[in-house]
């Protein structure tokens, strides 16, 4: 296995209170703190740690948005990935830019770049859509191992636990093989001084989505986006009895 | 001539004056034609990140325990050293980053944020460093900064005495040339990282002569703790920072090669004195931090603390304090990046560095205190954060120089100047 293909996303960091625009059209992104979507950091160590134990040779990561992507990609050079490619998206395509064509984007990366291994996070703290990963694997025809909490490499296939509703699952896969990384596949490591110093030389490459071809017309439209409605104050019950008599009453049993 | 122009014009001598030793072993950094500029590099930047995470996720949970227990925050440092904001600014021939003291300053100021007794502990060793940096040779450099590189070890300054402190022409440590070696005799006190390091940088007087000049009478030396006749003492119980190790050394007929002497005999003052214009401004940094966590602190509580009906925030008797907190704050903060910028870009700035280092110290006082009158009664108590910060910014105001030192260089520079201008 040479090539692994990390896709990371630039996300608004995971502790700022998010706030709705006022028009409900999104939620407010400007002069807000962005980060590196905390299961994205969670594939791109997997991946460095398996060029760490020689299972794999090289390591590229790989974004998708506008310029401010590029701190995103440095960080994933940081933390030890070799080259980076930014697919450059701006404006109002940034706007509506989804998984499928995220996805699409990656198919064709991957194929381009003859990965054999593509890894994303399970889904993106913002959108939460869990797609990227499953789509791209079905653009490539290649098996998928979502929700990853282990990856093991035994002669040119892959034994994957998954993390699903009712425990843990576990599945053989052979390489080539699109993963996505769930919560416990591993701690993502600091990115050490002296390699955010190195980062810096590490090249990184920029393309557009017409250049692979890709069609970033949207296939679904926002409607609007609120605010989740303010929880409702509980009422203290005194006993047992009326807590039954309560939850009889809501329909609840 | 417009009034801008005429401060600029009178204040510019005092600087230019300072120009008469160039002590930097490192290549300053040539001047950008594009004026004043206020934003970090993306370096900086991530920089600060990773200080910032770092100070968040390892001393934060840890910086009350080891506040209690005293204990030399040994896994800390460990994990400093490895995540490389340890020993930043070691030239890149002995295996160091050669970063500037901008960069040291920036995560100084991030880390003590957390707890400024473990930023003490980690910053200290570059203290005891900085004048190799500045004035040791080629083999001296690789030799004691290159094992700080390779192994987690940390280094120490020795310089301040039981009866000598900002008197430092008046330290008794006296080393004796016999045949190839110095005989050291003497005793240092309050020596940060006194116990825990490999090896100390050490002044000490080499001309007996009371009438030799401080110019002349002083040579600094490299000396390493495992040598025979090296005692630290006891660990002191003081009154903040107090995961920092200090200690008083004790040195009886201790062998120094002459290979260790920092470029000759005699040469040892103007080292010592050299190294704070790369030392203060991280210092004041430090303070920075600590004021700049005493205002989360206390605007925090200010929003969930309610008296009379509303969060105590809405009084003005509190928020005006938060905002004499920041004007505090920001202004250190400007203060410390001149003075590090100036280093950094070949200037002489040690009146900016003092400047620097005496306001953050003042500044980070107040706002602790300020942090602990926000919140009442429980900010007297331990089991809120900011008592903690009041005992821990007090040193501020006595190490790297006391407050009346750094006044004594502002003064007598402001008054140079003065008598040297028409």
């Amino acid at each position: 296995m040479s090539r692994v293909l990390v896709g990371v996303k630039r996300v608004i960091d995971y502790a700022v209170k998010i706030r709705v625009k006022p028009d409900k059209s999104g939620v407010v992104t400007d002069g807000v703190k962005h980060s590196m979507n905390p299961f994205d950091e969670i594939a791109v160590e997997e991946a460095v740690r398996m060029k760490e134990k020689k299972l794999a040779s090289e390591v590229i990561a790989v974004s998708c948005g506008p310029s401010q992507a590029q701190e995103t990609l440095r960080t994933a050079l940081a933390m030890g990935a070799d080259r980076a490619i930014h697919v450059e998206v701006a404006g109002a395509e940034y706007d509506t830019l989804q998984p499928i064509h995220v996805a699409k984007i990656l198919a064709k990366l991957s194929q381009d770049e003859k990965a054999d291994l593509v890894i994303v996070g399970k889904q993106a703290i913002d959108d939460d859509s869990n797609q990227t990963a499953q789509m791209t694997a079905a653009l490539l025809d290649w098996p998928q191992g979502t929700f990853a909490s282990k990856i093991e490499k035994t002669d040119g296939a892959l034994t994957i636990t998954r993390e699903i509703d009712g425990g843990l699952e576990v599945i053989k896969t052979k390489i080539p093989a699109v993963l996505s990384a769930d919560l416990r596949l591993n701690e993502p490591r600091y990115a050490t001084l002296p390699n955010i110093m190195k980062a810096k030389k590490k090249p990184l490459k920029k393309v557009s989505a017409k250049d692979l071809g890709v069609d970033l017309a949207p296939r679904i439209k926002v409607v609007s986006v609120e605010d989740p409605p303010v929880r409702q104050a509980g009422s203290i019950i005194p006993d047992v009895d009326t807590l039954v008599a309560k939850l009889k009453e809501g329909g609840h049993v | 001539m417009n009034p801008l122009a005429q401060i600029v014009r009178a204040t510019r001598p005092i600087y230019r004056k300072l120009s008469t030793t160039a002590t930097t072993a490192s290549a300053a950094k040539p001047i950008p034609t594009t004026g004043f500029c206020f934003e970090l590099t993306d370096e900086q930047k991530a920089l600060q990140e990773l200080a910032r995470k770092f100070t968040k996720d390892e001393i934060i949970p840890v910086a009350g325990q080891y506040d209690k227990t005293g204990e030399y925050p040994w896994p800390v440092v460990k994990k400093a050293w490895e995540v490389g904001l340890m020993n930043g600014h070691i030239p890149e021939h002995c295996g160091g980053l050669g970063l500037g003291v901008f960069e040291a300053c920036i995560l100084s100021e991030e880390l003590a944020y957390g707890c400024s007794g473990i930023m003490a502990a980690v910053y200290i060793t570059e203290v005891g460093q900085t004048p190799i940096i500045i004035a040791g040779n080629k083999e001296q450099q690789k030799k004691y900064l290159g094992r700080l590189i390779d192994e987690p070890l940390v280094a120490a300054y020795g310089v301040t005495e039981p009866g000598a402190g900002s008197d430092v022409a008046g330290i008794k440590t006296r080393a004796e040339k016999k045949g190839d070696e110095w005989i050291l005799n003497g005793q240092k006190m309050w020596i940060t990282n006194g116990g825990v390091a490999n090896w100390y940088f050490v002044l000490a007087r080499t001309n007996p002569d009371p009438k030799c000049p401080a110019s002349k009478a002083f040579t600094g030396f490299i000396v390493e703790r495992e040598w025979p006749g090296v005692t630290p003492g006891r660990k002191e119980q003081n009154m903040g920072q107090r995961a920092s190790d200090t200690r008083g050394i004790t040195f009886e007929d201790v062998r120094i090669p002459k290979e260790n002497v920092l470029i000759g005999e005699g040469a040892g003052f103007k080292i010592a004195m050299g190294a704070f214009d790369k030392t203060r401004p991280p210092v004041a940094a430090g303070a920075t931090g600590l004021a700049q966590r005493a205002l989360h602190e206390a605007t925090k509580y200010s929003l969930e603390r309610k008296t009379f009906g509303v969060p105590i925030a809405r009084h003005q008797a509190v928020a005006f304090m938060l905002a004499d907190m920041a004007i505090g704050v920001e202004t250190a903060r400007i203060a410390w990046q001149r003075a590090a910028w100036m280093v950094d870009h070949g200037q002489k700035n040690t009146v900016m560095a003092s400047v620097a280092k005496c306001h953050a110290s003042e500044i980070a006082n107040k706002a602790a205190t300020d942090a602990v009158q926000v919140f009442g009664g429980n900010g007297f108590n331990t089991e809120y954060p900011v008592e903690k910060l009041m005992r821990d910014a007090k040193i501020y105001q006595i190490y790297e120089g006391t407050s009346q030192i750094q006044r004594l260089i502002i003064s007598r520079e402001i008054l140079t100047a003065a008598t040297q201008t028409n």
